[in-house]
């Protein structure tokens, strides 16, 4: 039987309790669960701080952070996010699973071959998904798996909405005839 | 600045199996969260309902032990509401979620790169507007950090026992298609 470490995919069912099990893992040793979006707001309010000190004193945000006792600091949350990148890394290396394609056969299908338009286009949604994420307090990570599996009220209608208006923005992006070219 | 280097290392070791997970997973990739989202490919529903199933047994198991606590987020119906709706939009037009575009990222793809950036710039906007956002997020009151078996006067236990006879319904109605299927092949 071939290494599963050098295979490209494995079972969505196996990956599932994988990361259910790396959920046990992420309470029991560093009583936190998985989530990703917690870093980026930590780091943009560090840069905010480091580039306009006043902000300290005008924006609410840091009086609030410091009165729950949650210190702006490079930790768990952070090396989390470092970790997900050496990870996926390590594994697309080892089973040759790497894309250097900007656009994908969906979207050039949709909205042609051009890079620039795409990329101009990942930047502001980018944007857009992490602003809903921070207003929200989560992500998928965060809300969908973390707050689900603790059967938290808020995750489980933020990831019933999300993933509604995400299903019809995709619809209203790509019609039914989108599935046809995926 | 830092956390304990013992925190820092178990985040990292923690990254890296998620990372390496997702990448196996299949979901880092465009195709497969807009496949999803076009009903034509269900990879990321069975990735995440299996996860949640898995998750919440040890979990629930964790907190009774009393070796790990709950971290519920706040029921703040004003942020979870326009919050999920910008999240929605963001992450259909981008093809990933914020998890799996830094896995994208490991993977050379550089639109989810670009996103990457774009997702740094939305969270300074957030911190920058944050005053200015308080009404939306408050707006419309706070449910608390409640969960489904304290809304309910439920056991988490039911809950739980009902997310694995949801799967395990699942998997046995696939197991017999499955049979149905090689039972037929084989005629």
């Amino acid at each position: 039987m071939a290494n599963p470490l050098f295979q490209k995919s494995w079972s969505p069912y196996g990956v599932g309790a994988g990361i259910g099990m790396l959920s046990w893992f992420a309470f029991a040793s560093a009583d936190h669960p998985l989530g990703v979006t917690t870093a980026f707001e930590n780091s943009a309010a560090q840069s905010a701080r480091a580039v306009m000190p006043t902000i300290d004193h005008s924006n609410e945000y840091f009086a609030k952070k410091a009165a729950e006792g949650k210190p702006l600091k490079i930790g768990w949350e952070w090396m989390l996010v470092v970790g997900l990148f050496v990870g996926a890394f390590v594994s697309s290396k080892l089973s040759g699973d790497r894309e250097s394609s900007i656009v994908s056969s969906l979207w050039r299908w949709r909205f042609g071959p051009g890079a620039f338009p795409r990329l101009v286009v990942a930047f502001l949604s980018g944007g857009l998904m992490m602003f809903g994420a921070r207003l929200a307090q989560g992500c998928t990570s965060g809300h969908g798996i973390s707050g689900t599996l603790q059967l938290a009220v808020s995750s489980c209608i933020f990831i019933i909405i999300a993933f509604t208006v995400g299903t019809i923005t995709t619809f209203l992006l790509y019609g039914q005839e989108g599935a046809r070219h995926v | 600045m830092f956390e304990s280097p013992e925190r820092l290392a178990l985040g990292l070791l923690t990254g890296i199996v998620f990372g390496f997970l997702l990448q196996k997973g299949r979901v880092a990739k465009f195709e497969v969260i807009v496949g999803q989202f076009l009903f034509k490919d269900w990879t990321v529903v069975k990735t995440m309902g299996t996860a949640v199933v898995v998750g919440a047994i040890g979990v629930h198991v964790l907190v009774a032990a009393d070796m790990a606590s709950l971290h519920i987020r706040p029921a703040l119906f004003g942020g979870i509401l326009a919050g999920a709706v910008c999240f929605g939009i963001g992450m259909a037009v981008l093809g990933y979620c914020p998890g799996t575009s830094v896995a994208a990222c490991g993977e050379g793809r550089r639109d989810a790169m670009v996103g990457v950036i774009g997702m740094f710039a939305g969270a300074v906007v957030f911190i920058t507007a944050f005053p200015l956002l308080q009404p939306i997020i408050n707006g419309l009151g706070n449910g608390g950090t409640i969960t489904l078996p304290q809304l309910t006067g439920t056991s988490p236990w039911l809950w739980v026992a009902g997310l694995v006879s949801a799967i395990a319904i699942k998997a046995n109605t696939r197991n017999r298609e499955k049979l149905v299927g090689e039972f037929n092949d084989g005629n």
